[in-house]
């Protein structure tokens, strides 16, 4: 018996000896805790299901680690220099906008390079050459969504609510603001709410109701939007609505009634109803082991995994290599090929990070995404 | 003028501010000397700036809070002007200021003026208040000054600055640049803040807090959080020295907010919440109220114990809360104190002094 746990002991030594030697180390930062952990936490269970599937493969071997940033700058550039001390040969940046811009910076100074899953601000990849984005930048989404609801004839009198403390709706707000009328749409009412103030919305919904919008558009996560639409269902008003990315979860949304959303649109880049081999199997892996449908965090942080794979096997990149001389081979890599995820088919990167690929039209019918096209 | 009235303090004091200054300039020597020869992680080389920054927070608060006796719930504000006035500063100063010591000395010059003002203004309604009522409007005027940063727009171009309120209507010309960007803050700051200028600011702010602390107005400080009244009734000005000591906390606030912010990318107002004020409050009652060297010390613990707990992952926080119960619970605990004091080979003598 006890030989047994021996030779048990000295295989599990020798593994993970192996394991050692011979895997690239991701390090990435995010919010695990906090009011922003939704996010972290769904593309760290995204990113380490596809680490377990690769490994589980046999060929390139990944080591993921992922340290808690709180959603604040300065804990994420602490984050990243403990993962540096740690040995991360490739970056997988931040969750979220703000405190991967502050990475990113070191990032480039380090010559670490970065792909982040999520953090969608143009600022991130602005001036960095080995900084890359696996979701849309802010920007995009807001002409994307003015293109979409214009080219799809959706409305022509627009309302827009945006909280203006947040990097995120601000960057889609004001881009959708300047390509609104390229498009032929009228805004007609412009709303704004802040942290503090984000729980009673009746003056900007009777604001747009009263100024004729058919369709009201949210540049927003998730939580207010599901205020607000409960709110406008009070009071009556029942306008087309149009969300981004960041309404994707409103349906996982604890105590939320799903009927609100009813109708609603959104442009997200992952759908985890879509019938695809891939979305299915990943939608399974982590209802097993989370108990929830994945969100888009998840799916991106599931991706940045597999361009990695990608980027790595095709470069021929050996771990025993410092981040140092990985960073060109992958910004290389990563200008040149073409990726197929789950968040995209024929996903490329231009020099400066940004991503190109379709985004895709979402309305809920009957409490689930089903694509508009 | 510094040395006579060192001279003329008395031996316990004196040897109270010898002591900080030789417990900051050995760490700091130690700190270089480990970071030149590689042996400092660089989560430790990382965290140096923002130390440095925390201790000038918490020895101007200990100003307001240890020697006035007056609670502040709002000195992060005073941070985040700081921080705002200062970066946008070095960034209009970019081209002119080449040299880049220079342009952080002055960008926190600038920053110091700007939360002076800020506290000279806020001080006017608030320092009329005492007690309970004081450290509620403080932490009312930290959330107005977090609210305006939020809503502030400032861009520069060919034709001069440019600011606006609530949403962006500066309309820059081709080339102009937007600084500050309401709820996004500043992005692209140029890392210009480092080690040793964090230690100078952290010595300066020193010297300007003991020898107030130990002058005519100093006295007045004490006397006013002594006794109010009996300090009144021998005719010192309160207000006078109240605003004194407010207007000095926040110069030093600020020009810290300056070297906190350019020591990353980017900065947004949210930073510099209540939580920033509370944890700064924090050093000051751990570290002892009107003890400097407690203070900074405190400051250090508290910013390297989070780091130093992330093996723990989720329960890091939670640790981290339980460790400062603790550390309260034992600090002011009679036989504990009493144990420490033993071990102090000063102590002994200063009784017997």
């Amino acid at each position: 018996m006890s030989k047994k746990i021996f030779v048990c002991a000295v295989m599990v030594l020798a593994m993970a000896a192996s394991a050692f030697g011979a895997s690239f180390k991701i390090g990435a930062t995010g919010p695990l805790t906090g009011g922003a952990a939704i996010y972290g936490m769904a593309a760290m269970r995204g990113a380490q299901i596809a680490v377990d599937e690769i490994n589980a493969m046999g060929g390139i071997q990944f080591e993921l680690r992922y340290e808690d940033d709180t959603h604040d700058a300065e804990k994420a550039v602490n984050a990243y220099n403990a993962l540096k001390d740690w040995g991360m040969q490739v970056s997988m940046g931040s969750v979220t906008s703000k405190p991967c811009e502050a990475t990113a910076a070191e990032n480039f100074a380090d010559r670490i390079f970065a792909l982040t899953p999520s953090a969608s601000s143009a600022a991130v990849t602005e001036g960095k050459d080995n900084v890359f984005q696996m979701c849309f930048v802010d920007p995009n989404q807001g002409t994307a969504s003015a293109q979409y609801i214009g080219e799809k004839g959706l409305a022509k009198k627009v309302a827009v609510i945006w909280k203006n403390d947040d990097v995120y709706s601000k960057g889609v707000y004001d881009t959708f603001a300047e390509n609104a009328g390229k498009f032929g749409l009228e805004i007609v009412s412009t709303t704004t709410f802040a942290d503090g103030n984000d729980t009673d919305f009746s003056v900007q919904l009777t604001d747009a109701q009263n100024k004729g919008a058919e369709l009201v558009f949210l540049p927003m996560y998730y939580q207010p939007a599901s205020l607000i639409l409960a709110q406008a269902q009070a009071m009556g008003y029942a306008p087309k609505w149009f969300g981004i990315d960041g309404m994707d979860g409103i349906l996982t949304m604890e105590g939320f009634d799903k009927s609100l959303a009813e109708g609603v649109m959104l442009l997200t880049p992952f759908n985890a109803d879509a019938k695809d081999d891939r979305t299915v199997k990943f939608v399974a892996e982590y209802q097993k082991r989370h108990g929830e449908v994945p969100n888009q965090f998840a799916a991106d942080g599931y991706d940045c995994v597999y361009a990695y794979c990608q980027a790595l096997t095709q470069a021929k990149a050996d771990p025993s290599e410092d981040a140092e001389s990985l960073c060109p081979k992958m910004i290389e890599q990563f200008t040149t090929m073409v990726f197929n995820g789950l968040t995209g088919e024929n996903v490329r990167w231009s020099a400066n990070g940004e991503v190109t690929k379709d985004p895709k039209g979402m309305v809920i019918r009957n409490g689930a995404y089903v694509g508009l096209d | 003028m510094t040395m006579r009235r060192l001279i003329n303090l008395k031996r316990v004091e004196a040897r109270r501010i010898y002591l900080t200054y030789a417990v900051v300039i050995v760490a700091y020597a130690v700190c270089q000397v480990m970071s030149s020869t590689k042996f400092l992680s660089s989560s430790m080389r990382g965290m140096l700036v923002p130390i440095c920054a925390y201790m000038v927070m918490a020895v101007s608060l200990n100003l307001v809070v240890g020697v006035l006796g007056e609670l502040s719930l709002g000195h992060a504000g005073f941070m985040s002007v700081g921080a705002f006035s200062g970066v946008a500063a070095a960034i209009i100063m970019q081209k002119t200021i080449t040299y880049a010591p220079l342009r952080l000395a002055v960008a926190m010059i600038i920053a110091a003026i700007f939360a002076a003002i800020a506290g000279f203004l806020i001080g006017i309604p608030v320092l009329r208040l005492k007690g309970d009522y004081l450290a509620i409007v403080t932490l009312a005027f930290g959330e107005i000054i977090k609210s305006v940063l939020n809503n502030f727009y400032l861009g520069m171009d060919s034709g001069g600055l440019h600011f606006s309120m609530l949403t962006d209507t500066t309309r820059l010309l081709k080339g102009g640049r937007l600084i500050i960007r309401g709820p996004m803050g500043i992005s692209g700051i140029q890392k210009i803040a480092t080690f040793p200028a964090g230690f100078i600011l952290l010595m300066i702010s020193l010297m300007i807090v003991f020898n107030l602390v130990n002058s005519r107005s100093g006295r007045a400080f004490m006397a006013i959080r002594d006794d109010r009244i009996a300090a009144e009734s021998i005719g010192l000005d309160i207000t006078k020295y109240k605003m004194m000591a407010f207007v000095m906390s926040a110069a030093l606030a600020g020009a810290a907010g300056a070297l906190f912010a350019m020591n990353y990318s980017t900065i947004v107002a949210n930073k510099f919440d209540f939580n920033t004020s509370i944890l700064i409050l924090v050093f000051v009652v751990l570290g002892g109220q009107g003890n400097m060297l407690g203070s900074i010390i405190a400051a250090a613990a508290l910013t390297i114990l989070p780091e130093k707990l992330r093996q723990f992952s989720e329960y890091r926080m939670l640790l981290y809360a339980v460790i400062l119960i603790v550390t309260m619970l034992a600090t002011n605990n009679a036989e504990i104190k009493e144990f420490l004091g033993r071990l102090n080979p000063f102590r002994r003598k200063e009784e017997a002094e």
